[in-house]
């Protein structure tokens, strides 16, 4: 069967990539996701603003001590205080790179101009093939209006393409008035590759400490529907590549996402849940289920049930709409 | 080149770039020069020849000594750097690279020695000790100096093949910032020859063609052999000054190895080597403009001493010489210089060189970094103009005893006026000695002005204080001594201005910036009666800033620095304001650029912001104040504190004469008591409702600020309103009533309280049973509060559970309120020692933060309890702690022998049953010990009224039929490596002493250097790459003994069992050794994490808790105790919280991930054995043979 698959204008074993996660923290899980048989790899995140704090705690750390006692000007080498900015991510990205022979793309989540293009460059140079741009503008403040932030992301984007050769993905929010226009926006301004969608960190409450606990919950396959549906609206109507990610479970999921017109499907929850070699499972449920359909390769199953492009997306839509409330008062009121 | 440098770098570029193994220990005030070699050794910094010279860290200076004696032999071209009693460790090495006629350089910054009392600052009485061994020794006055000696150093030792000591003052020249002309690798290439360096190499030890050096020689030839090399010293004067010249001629300094200034014909000379003579030098041109036939002679060679170029530099007119020596040789006929100069010039005139010999009279000055100035010059030329001078005399003191001092004028001002003179008061964490670091650089570079700075810190490592002295001028500054008359102050905090320093510093018509929360309109009310007085009668201009208030708006927080940096630049009139303010926004772009944009944003809105915030005060007429300077100390302090100690804390300890001070070193205990600091604005304050009297907080407080106590309900009567109290929470005192009371002036506001506190309210979870709160508020009520708390009655020991955390809390600590960091990791240990056994504890303390915040004039923290009892310490060395406290032992024991032998022998007078019972007491609970004073009292009571030799015998040794308790404390430095083979051979020796390792991991003291504790992986001076080498497990060492009492400890993880260790170690009949984990600001965290890094030091079994008790062997059990669980985090993921490990798994992941690797391996191993060590039979350990004897 042939699964292999084109994004981002790069060549794929196959469509399912393993989106950033903890298992790309060290050597040994990227080499292990890659044996699990995934068709690419995105790096986790480099968070500038994470760089930024850290340097200047440690600029902190450095200063309060210093110049305060004879004996002691200073309590560490100079080596310390260096602005080492992203060198061990570039570091794990070029090993990665190096290690495995799926191609590995680089996330990078910025805060400032500087940051998003040298942080994007470096990335580049450290052979990163594509680079994800996880845009996450914090919800909490609640004095950014809609405009401005679909602004900052054009002008994010348009910065780092102007910075970069390789390709660039931009992984998005389903939180916009108007998801559609937002990525057609996007693909105007040369977006290789749209990722739908990111989740955001919903922070839990602890009723027994009394707390506020920053959590991170693994997505379940009813996520899946929203970024279904808005890869079953672009597909046709954007030139950039569609990645579906969350929700994908079990190879159904992958094979739904696929109809629905994503180029790749991404995998992090079902990879933490069952470890890498899990993937090896998903391509084999997705072979399966191709052999059993009769599809031959994936052009024939690649937006099959997504809106055809000469539909009027708002009809198509509004008519599923409502299909789906007459089923479920069917399935609610029949007696019978 | 034009650079501002120090006195270490300017010496250290030279030595760097002509050596290929430096071979060093850190020790105040050299250690800069070390650190920066390795620095740019670790940086692939390379020598004249291409080569990266390599950098080793020894265990001490007498291993430095020896590497460098082997590298040398070796045919490496080799350099040190030391100071104080690291050159006394060198002596050895010293004779020996002398005696073999090899070339070296070694670099110092001289210090003092330790005699009555160790001091870290500048004198020469180290270099003065080595003058014998055969060294060359040139003497640098000034940075520029440090820089041009150390390469005639440098090329002199080879050309001559004896080894050099190039010396210039501790920090006046070593940390003194100086603009000067730097050396290009061309100057120093022109200088050292390269045939010489292979020269030099062709001597080495080689097998291609053998020989043997370092043979035992007879009577036969030894003394002929010590004599061959004459010659060789010959030479050296003319190759020095050879060396001087070729100098000169590449930079235009000419130097001599005598200098002689003044007058041609001068009839008063001065002789003096170092920074001294700069001051000397300036003084003599001033006086000679006034007429005065005076000159002074500088010593650049002092070894050999170049009598000859000394009686040439003095005009034959010389009728009078003073010698003026920075050291003093206790007994001797005058100090060394004074006796080389006087039989130079007897020996010139008795061989007819010189008609007339001049009257010579010898003096000592400066000991100590003590200040050294113009007046004091004047002061010895008029001395010298006397019909009879004092032959020997001091200068600078008021020698009240022995009458050597001369009197002089402290005013004389010699100094240009065109040199802009500033002193800047402030606190070691507020900046403000940074930014007049960059101040310099700004004028000095930007302006092409010559600038000075100088730095005064005091000796508190929380809450320092900070005094900077900067000079700026259109021509270099020779003024090594501290500013006086400056036409700008900087009052950086407002509770510094009631320092009588800062407005006695300041010239009349001086401007004073001053850092002030109030409004402007309310400033000159803010201020005391004296401050405004002398404002008045100086008419200085006064402006002020809330430098406080702005920095927070600028988003800089605590960080003062670039505001009052702002301000002097507005006023000062240094530079144009305009081009002020460019050049601090250049200084911001270029310092924060790599911090990014906000950061940069920051500062350059603070710099705007203050201009605005800048207000000239208008000052009234005449003074309003009615506020009194406030009292250093209370009215009934002992009159030791009231007039000695009182002196020193408002730094008036200068004008103290010789009789004020003991003769020997001793000063009373507990001072730190009557030093109220205040440094911390929030502090710990107790919540009755919520507390549950664990006694937590106050088992982890570092500062010993939380007490508690329990009494009867009746005590609280009289209580002041707002004494806090609640019913005790305990059993069998129903009604009794319990206190913890915060000693709010002392506390530092390090949190650790807090965070060791369990308890929380319910509705309002980040609230604790202790928090941190603005201490101004509670000020006048805690004051009161405390005042009542000290008048409960002390809880009686024998009723207090020793064996819990919580019962610790009612022991009285005799360690309090030290100077150490705020929130330090040692001094729960040191006061936890101090409550256990402190009435009958005898410390010896090894040189480190311990003996620092221990001992450090001007109050030190170890005090008594009650009844005048306490704990006896003292401090020997660095090297020897372990052995000094062996000997305090070996004291003890010899000491209670006599007394149990007398008093058997006064058996009858006194009561077999009254002896007998003494000397059969067990002593190891607390009410068996309070019986043994008991008897000890009533014995006392008996032999008062007998009398005779025995009597007065015993009586000597009284106290030592109480069993006394010998402690060994110091930190890893002393105990891994400097001291490392004298507590081996101490635990091996079967004593009862107590070994306590605060180890941190690290050379706290000298500010962060790696020792053999430093773990595998970790950032460290000397280990900028991550150490590559796991730590010793001292534990194990000590084990392998069979009858050593071992425990490794830490109070962060688990209080209990540290309390466990301590006593069982102090019960034990023999040596024990506690090593201790002690979280430091030199791990890089908030201090106030350091409970929790300490729970994952232990949690990750990087510090697992280990207990082996040859106690416990003896009856059959296993020794060996594993008190903590098998690890459940990572070792990366404990890492992850600590700047040491974090820095190098950012600037080299690889290495990072591999040494940690490593160090997880290493984690997992030791678990393992450890694992099977505590599961072993008893009967598989080695059997302790002193016991079994």
């Amino acid at each position: 069967m042939d699964l292999s698959t084109n994004y981002l204008g790069i060549a794929l074993r196959n469509p399912l990539v393993a989106s950033p996660s903890p298992l790309s923290y060290s050597l040994d899980g990227i080499r292990r996701l890659a044996d699990g048989g995934v068709g690419a790899i995105v790096l986790f995140s480099l968070f500038e603003e994470q760089l930024r704090e850290e340097a200047a705690r440690t600029i902190r750390l450095v200063e309060e001590t210093a110049d305060s006692f004879p004996e002691a000007l200073d309590y560490f080498p100079s080596v310390v205080e260096e602005d080492v900015g992203p060198r061990a991510y570039l570091v794990r990205l070029q090993r990665a790179v190096s290690a495995v022979d799926v191609p590995v793309i680089a996330s990078l989540n910025g805060v400032t101009p500087e940051g998003w293009t040298e942080y994007a460059r470096a990335m580049q140079d450290a052979g990163a093939a594509a680079i994800e741009l996880n845009i996450y503008y914090l919800p909490g403040d609640l004095r950014m209006s809609g405009r401005e932030v679909e602004r900052r992301h054009i002008d994010v984007l348009e910065r780092v393409k102007a910075a970069v050769t390789v390709p660039v993905a931009v992984k998005l929010t389903p939180y916009f008035s108007s998801p559609g226009e937002m990525a057609l926006s996007l693909d105007r301004a040369g977006a290789d590759g749209l990722v739908l969608f990111n989740r955001f960190l919903q922070p839990d409450i602890d009723p027994e400490q009394l707390e506020v606990l920053p959590s991170v919950n693994l997505s379940s396959p009813a996520d899946a529907r929203l970024a279904r549906t808005w890869i079953a609206l672009l597909r046709g109507r954007v030139g950039a590549s569609l990645a579906a990610t969350s929700g994908v479970e079990v190879a159904a999921d992958v094979a739904r996402y696929l109809l629905a017109g994503a180029d790749v499907v991404m995998t992090t929850s079902a990879l933490l849940r069952h470890g890498p070699a899990y993937a090896a499972e998903l391509l084999e449920g997705l072979t399966r289920w191709m052999s059993r359909k009769g599809f031959e390769d994936l052009d024939r199953v690649r937006g099959l049930l997504a809106v055809p492009p000469e539909a009027d997306g708002a009809e198509y839509e509004r008519a599923g709409y409502v299909s789906a409330m007459r089923a479920a008062n069917a399935g609610a009121y029949n007696p019978w | 080149m034009r650079a501002t440098v120090d006195g270490n770098e300017a010496a250290v570029s030279v030595a760097f770039r002509c050596s290929e193994v430096c071979c060093i220990f850190p020790i105040t005030p050299s250690s800069p020069m070390a650190e920066l070699a390795d620095e740019w050794s670790s940086k692939g910094r390379t020598n004249l020849w291409g080569t990266v010279p390599e950098v080793v860290e020894m265990q001490s200076e007498g291993g430095a000594a020896g590497a460098l004696h082997g590298a040398l032999q070796g045919g490496a071209l080799g350099t040190t750097f030391t100071a104080s009693q690291g050159l006394l460790l060198m002596i050895p090495n010293m004779y020996k690279i002398a005696g073999e006629l090899t070339s070296a350089v070694m670099h110092v910054a001289a210090r003092s020695l330790a005699a009555q009392a160790l001091s870290i600052f500048g004198d020469h009485s180290d270099v003065m000790a080595v003058r014998q061994t055969g060294f060359a020794m040139l003497s640098a006055a000034s940075v520029q100096e440090a820089h041009d000696f150390a390469l005639v150093a440098h090329a002199a030792t080879l050309e001559t093949r004896v080894p050099f000591l190039h010396f210039f003052d501790g920090f006046r020249t070593s940390h003194e910032l100086q603009t000067i002309d730097t050396l290009g690798d061309d100057d120093v290439r022109a200088l050292i020859s390269d045939e010489l360096v292979r020269a030099h190499r062709a001597r080495a030890l080689s097998p291609a063609r053998p020989f043997i050096r370092g043979t035992a020689q007879n009577p036969d030839i030894y003394f002929q052999a010590r004599e061959t090399v004459n010659p060789f010293y010959a030479r050296v004067g003319g190759v020095v000054q050879g060396a001087m010249d070729r100098l000169g001629e590449r930079t235009g300094r000419h130097y001599r190895l005598v200098d002689y200034s003044g007058h041609p014909e001068a009839e008063r000379v001065l002789v003096v080597m170092g920074s001294g003579g700069e001051t000397a030098r300036e003084t003599v041109a001033f006086l000679q403009s006034r007429g005065e036939r005076v000159g002074v002679a500088q010593v650049r060679l002092y070894r050999p001493f170049p009598a000859t170029e000394l009686e040439r530099a003095l005009p034959q007119t010389v009728r009078r010489v003073a010698v003026l020596d920075r050291t003093k040789e206790p007994g001797s006929l005058g100090e060394p210089l004074y006796l080389d100069v006087m039989a130079a010039l007897s020996e010139a005139h008795m061989a007819g060189e010189r008609e007339a010999l001049p009257r010579v009279i010898g003096g000592r000055y400066g000991l100590s970094s003590k200040e050294f100035t113009p007046g004091m010059v004047a002061g010895v030329f008029e001395e010298l103009a006397r019909e009879q001078p004092k032959r020997r005399f001091t200068i600078g003191i008021n020698d009240d005893v022995s009458a050597t001092s001369l009197a002089y004028d402290a005013s004389v001002d010699i100094e240009p006026e065109e040199t802009v003179r500033a002193v800047f008061f402030g606190l070691g964490s507020d900046g403000t000695v940074g930014a007049n670091k960059n101040t310099i650089k700004i004028l000095g570079d930007a302006a092409n002005l010559h600038a000075q700075g100088y730095f005064v810190y005091d000796s508190k490592k929380s809450g320092s204080q900070t005094v900077s002295h900067l000079r700026f001028g259109p021509r270099s500054i020779h003024a090594p001594y501290l500013v006086s008359a400056a036409s700008f102050v900087g009052c950086h905090q407002f509770g510094l201005i009631e320092r009588s320093e800062v407005l006695d510093r300041a010239a009349q018509g001086a401007t004073l910036l001053l850092n002030c929360p109030e409004d402007p309109d309310r400033v000159w009310d803010a201020l005391s009666r004296p401050v405004q007085e002398k404002i008045l009668a100086k008419q200085i201009k006064l402006f002020a800033i809330d430098a406080g208030r702005i920095a927070r708006e600028a988003g800089l927080g605590r960080r003062t620095n670039t505001v009052l940096q702002t301000c002097f630049f507005a006023i000062s009139g240094v530079l144009e304001r305009d081009q002020a303010i460019t050049a601090i926004k250049a200084s911001i772009e270029k310092t924060y650029g790599k911090r990014g944009a906000d950061v940069v944003k920051r500062n350059i809105e603070a710099v705007d912001r203050s201009l605005e915030a800048l207000h000239r005060i208008a000052i009234p007429d005449e003074v309003s104040s009615r506020l009194e300077a406030p009292q250093l100390v209370p009215a009934d302090a002992p009159e030791f504190v009231r007039t000695v100690t009182a002196a020193m804390m408002a730094g008036h300890g200068d004008q103290l004469p010789v009789s004020a001070l003991p003769v020997d070193g001793t000063y009373p205990s507990g001072t730190t008591k009557y030093e109220k600091r205040r440094i911390s604005d929030i502090v710990a304050v107790w919540d009755p409702e919520l507390c549950i009297q664990c006694g937590n907080c106050s088992f982890v407080c570092p500062h010993s600020v939380i007490r508690s106590r329990y009494y009867e309900p009746d005590r609280l009567e009289g209580a002041p309103d707002g004494f806090r109290s609640a019913e005790l929470n305990g059993a069998g005192l129903p009604d009794a009533r319990y206190t913890l009371q915060v000693y709010v002036e002392d506390c530092t506001g390090c949190g650790l309280c807090v965070e060791a506190c369990p308890v929380s309210a319910a509705d309002e979870p980040a609230h604790k049973a202790i928090n941190l709160d603005a201490l101004e508020p509670l000020l006048a009520r805690e004051r009161q509060n405390i005042s009542f708390f000290e008048r409960l009655p002390v809880n009686e020991r024998t009723r207090v559970d020793f064996g819990t955390v919580r019962g610790t809390q009612f022991l009285e600590p005799m360690f309090e309120f030290s100077g150490a960091c705020a929130g330090c990791g040692e001094t729960p240990y040191v006061k936890l020692l101090s409550q256990l056994f402190g009435d009958r504890l005898t410390v010896a303390n090894a040189t480190g933060c311990s003996s620092i915040y221990g001992g450090n004039q001007p109050t030190t923290p170890w005090t008594v309890n009650g009844d005048g009892r306490g704990p006896a310490w003292s401090n020997s060395l660095f090297e020897d702690n372990a052995e000094f406290g062996l000997g305090l032992r070996l004291a003890a024991d010899r000491h209670t022998e006599l007394a149990h032998r007398r008093l058997s022998e006064l058996r009858d007078p006194v009561g077999a049953d009254l002896v007998d019972e003494i000397l059969s007491a067990p002593q190891v609970s607390e009410s068996e010990l309070r019986a043994q004073r008991e008897r000890i009292a009533a014995l006392q009571r008996r032999l008062d009224e007998l009398d005779g030799p025995a009597v007065q015998d015993l009586r000597s040794v009284l106290d030592h039929l109480l069993r006394r308790s010998v402690w060994i404390v110091g930190g890893d430095g002393w105990a891994y490596d400097i001291g490392s083979g004298g507590l081996d051979h101490v635990l091996a020796s079967g004593k009862n002493v107590n070994v306590l390792v605060m180890d941190t991991e690290v050379y706290s003291n000298t500010g962060g250097q790696m020792s053999k504790a430093t773990p595998l992986g970790a950032v460290a001076k000397f280990a900028a790459a991550g150490k590559r080498v796991p730590t010793k497990d001292l534990a194990l060492q000590a084990i392998a003994y069979a009858d050593v009492y071992v425990a490794r400890v830490a109070f962060g993880a688990d209080p209990q069992q540290t309390l466990r260790a301590f006593r069982e170690a102090e019960a034990y009949e023999g040596p024990s050794l506690i090593i201790a984990y002690s979280h430091c600001v030199a791990h890089g965290y908030d201090m106030r994490d350091g409970l929790g890094q300490q729970y994952g030091a232990v949690a990750s079994g990087h510090w697992p808790l280990i207990r082996y008790d040859p106690v416990a062997a003896a009856d059959g059990s296993n020794p060996f105790l594993l008190d903590s669980p098998r690890p459940r985090m990572s070792l990366a993921d404990y890492r992850k919280g600590e700047l040491r490990f974090r820095a190098l798994a950012a600037a080299k992941p690889t290495e990072a991930e591999r040494l940690v690797g490593l160090a997880q391996q290493v984690v997992d191993q030791r678990w393992r054995l450890y694992e099977e060590m505590a599961t072993r039979g008893a009967g598989e350990f080695p059997s302790n043979p002193r016991r079994d004897a």
